[in-house]
């Protein structure tokens, strides 16, 4: 019985090995094995194990200067994403009655996401700008008489580009994780006397928090992983960890660049493992 | 002009001009084709149409990967040259950073690299590229001395940098090491080249800007940008510092790790004190900036300042001519080189490919929008007497003068930025590199953008 169960489990895990292995592993593998490797500066590879590559990359400054930047907007980013996804899906939930409704109004949430998440960034330039809409507004109203800098090419700008793209990775998790909430649960809580504070803070949040916590991994690891965001908006004017390993890459440091990327992995990955401390994913798949 | 990450289509105007240059299209085509036709009957003809017949059934089947930056490999050029060849040239655009990976990790999967001077310097230390026999090259010894001898006019070519003379030349087809002078093998066939400078507003700037100083002059706070490709962004900053006499480099192409220092340092410096509104990597970025009043001044290419123009923003590019050991274009070239896997009949039509590039119709094309051909006289033959009096002599425009799609640039009596082409070219003093010290620099480039 054993034996043939066995058998029988690896039978379905086949497939998902036939495209992790080759795919995903491997590849990681190669990285993992360039990153203690030598370059020789004009693209070649010296198989000369050091661990030069990380020392490096844990003695500069750059290296801490270049995470805490991009940590600061993955906060902001997590922080805005979360408050607005939260709300959108709450309201979705709770106080749109007509479910079919709620499910129009909820796909109505993806719309935008129908085009190119560049073309989405991009078109914040022309209203952020020096004379952008919104300063251009401003000036003929009278409210300022010098356009506002920050709106455009800063961290400010950057965090914009970025909640709007990601937000429905927030909504869509914390709506499914919400609908799944028994609407008699809250009507008994105010039966029972509770505010509608209690009510958010000891039943909604609590059988939500797997909805947030998948919305927050998507969000977190997204932005962790990105340079062009970052790039476009904040006018060159900022930095990425991924941006300065791509501008490794440009000049053939192939072992150095390898090297970020493993640190970085290993980042995003503890990240993610803090983030799946506070809910049981699996539990959330099956229920 | 060294990199654009494939979001912009240099050259100037492609996006804007797309709808219309298709309507304009076939009457312009029948124009040249009848002007090429003409003009080539008399010299261009041998490159064009030196097939025998048995040998055209035999190269219809035959497809070259040209692939390179979008402002040297432009699928225009690769049309028409499909057209009078016979067989297939498909133009593949990457960036500047992928193009160089994919060249040194899919050799295979290209068959013209479009190279810069350092680039080709790499492949050839890679071993990737083979020899381009210069007795295959009809045009060769009309190549300007730019490229055969380093120097023009009897001025000598500075060799900050990797000037494309430095880059051009090795002793076998199969060396490894390049050397300095003409031998019977080339490393890449220059194609396209320019002389690059400072983009400015002049109704927002009180006085004509001449030199690289004003960039980083206070009065511009807030109000500049740099290019931000580190590899030339350095060198336009060093050109900025020099300038404003606050160092004098050994060779701004190849700097130490103390000038490196001193350059990033001072960017740093200058980027705290607001100095800079944006940095920008490519082509569409520089135009927007300006375009959209962002900036007033900033590095900048030829064809962007074109396209700032264009919308009816007055832009100028400035000429930076040198002075007393100062100033000066920062100059790049572009060239085509051949893959190590080219053999046979396909190495056959590599070369027709490179002959006809120097032909005349791709050097008159690239003309339109302010690049140069490394055989003028050629690209003379393609173009109108307007087109060459502007362009290339530096005189007042005899009429209106369009670019390569056909679109209304310049009014009757406009003359170039910068002037004529011997004197924009004379004074370029430093040329797009990859400095030894390349990884230390990056990382230096990066405290800058995180700062």
């Amino acid at each position: 019985m054993s034996g043939r169960g066995q058998i029988l489990s690896w039978l379905y895990v086949t497939p998902l090995m036939l495209v992790l292995i080759p795919f995903f592993v491997a590849p990681i593998l190669v990285v993992l094995a360039a990153s203690f490797f030598q370059s020789d500066g004009f693209g070649g590879l010296i198989a000369d194990p050091t661990f030069q590559n990380y020392t490096e990359i844990f003695s500069s400054k750059l290296t801490a200067n270049l995470y805490a930047e991009t940590i600061e907007f993955t906060i902001l980013t997590w922080l805005f994403s979360l408050i607005i996804g939260f709300w959108v899906a709450y309201f979705l939930v709770f106080h749109i009655r007509n479910p079919l409704l709620a499910i129009g109004l909820f796909l109505l949430c993806t719309v935008p996401f129908w085009t190119s998440n560049i073309i989405r960034m991009i078109s914040w330039i022309p209203l952020l700008g020096k004379e952008g809409l919104i300063n251009t507004a401003l000036l003929r109203v009278g409210v300022i008489n010098e356009p506002l800098e920050f709106l455009l090419f800063s961290g400010f700008s950057v965090v914009v580009a970025y909640v709007h793209q990601l937000t429905i990775f927030m909504i869509v998790p914390i709506f499914n994780a919400m609908a799944r909430i028994d609407k008699r649960i809250v009507e008994a809580a105010l039966d029972a006397g509770a505010s509608r504070l209690d009510i958010m803070r000891m039943i909604i949040l609590p059988l939500s928090k797997n909805g947030i916590a998948l919305g927050s991994i998507f969000v977190v690891s997204i932005v962790m992983g990105d340079f062009f965001v970052i790039k476009v908006m904040s006018g060159g004017g900022s930095a990425s960890v991924v941006g300065a390993l791509y501008e490794d890459v440009g000049v053939l440091q192939y072992p150095s660049a390898a090297a970020s990327a493993v640190v970085l992995t290993i980042v995003v990955t503890l990240l993610v493992a803090l983030i799946l401390r506070t809910v049981d994913i699996r539990k959330e798949l099956t229920r | 002009m060294a990199k654009d990450n494939g979001f912009s289509k240099t050259p100037a105007n492609e996006k804007v001009s797309g709808a219309r240059a298709k309507a304009k299209g076939p009457s312009r085509r029948a124009l040249l084709k009848a002007g090429g036709a003409l003009l080539g009957g008399a010299a261009g003809a041998g490159a064009i149409t030196g097939f025998p017949t048995i040998w055209a059934q035999e190269i219809k089947d035959i497809e070259l990967r040209h692939v390179g930056v979008s402002y040297s490999v432009v699928k225009a050029i690769g049309d028409q040259a499909s057209k009078d060849l016979g067989f297939k040239v498909t133009m593949q655009n990457l960036d500047t950073t992928a193009a160089i990976n994919r060249f040194i990790t899919q050799p295979d999967s290209v068959d013209i690299a479009d190279v810069e001077g350092w680039q080709s310097k790499l492949a050839t230390k890679r071993g990737i590229l083979q020899g381009i026999e210069v007795k295959k090259i009809k045009e060769f010894d009309n190549i300007l001395p730019i490229f055969t001898k380093g120097e023009l006019e009897g001025h000598k070519i500075p060799r900050e940098g990797i000037s494309p003379y430095e880059a051009m030349y090795i002793e076998k087809p199969n060396s490894t090491e390049l050397h300095d002078g003409v031998t019977d093998w080339m490393t890449f066939l220059p194609q396209v080249y320019n002389a690059d400078s400072i983009g400015y507003r002049p109704d927002l700037i009180d006085h004509p800007v001449t030199e690289w100083k004003d960039l980083i002059d206070p009065k511009f706070k807030g109000k500049a940008a740099i290019l931000d490709v580190p590899a030339i962004g350095i060198m336009d900053a060093a050109l900025c510092f020099e300038s404003a006499g606050l160092i004098k480099y050994g060779n701004k192409g190849n700097m130490t790790k103390k000038e490196i220092d001193f350059t990033a340092d001072k960017l740093i410096e200058l980027k705290k004190a607001g100095q800079f509104r944006a940095t920008w990597t490519t082509f569409d970025q520089s135009v927007q900036l300006m375009a959209a009043g962002e900036v007033i001044i900033q590095s900048m290419w030829s064809p962007a300042v074109a396209a700032v123009r264009v919308k009816g923003i007055p832009c100028v590019y400035a000429p930076v001519n040198e002075k007393s050991g100062k100033e000066g274009y920062r100059g790049w070239c572009n060239g085509m080189a051949l893959m190590k896997h080219l053999s046979g009949k396909k190495l056959d039509a590599a070369y027709e490919y490179l002959n006809w590039y120097l032909s005349g119709w791709q050097g008159a094309f690239v003309s339109r929008y302010g690049y140069y051909s490394p055989v003028p006289p050629t690209a003379k033959k393609y173009m109108t007497e307007t087109e060459w009096a502007y362009w290339y002599e530096g005189k007042p425009a005899p009429s209106d003068i369009t670019d390569p799609y056909g679109v209304p640039m310049e009014k009757a009596g406009t003359v170039r930025d910068g002037g004529s082409f011997v004197k924009r070219v004379t004074n370029i003093v430093c040329w797009n590199t990859l400095m030894d010290e390349a990884a230390y620099m990056n990382k230096r480039w990066n405290d800058f953008k995180v700062a």
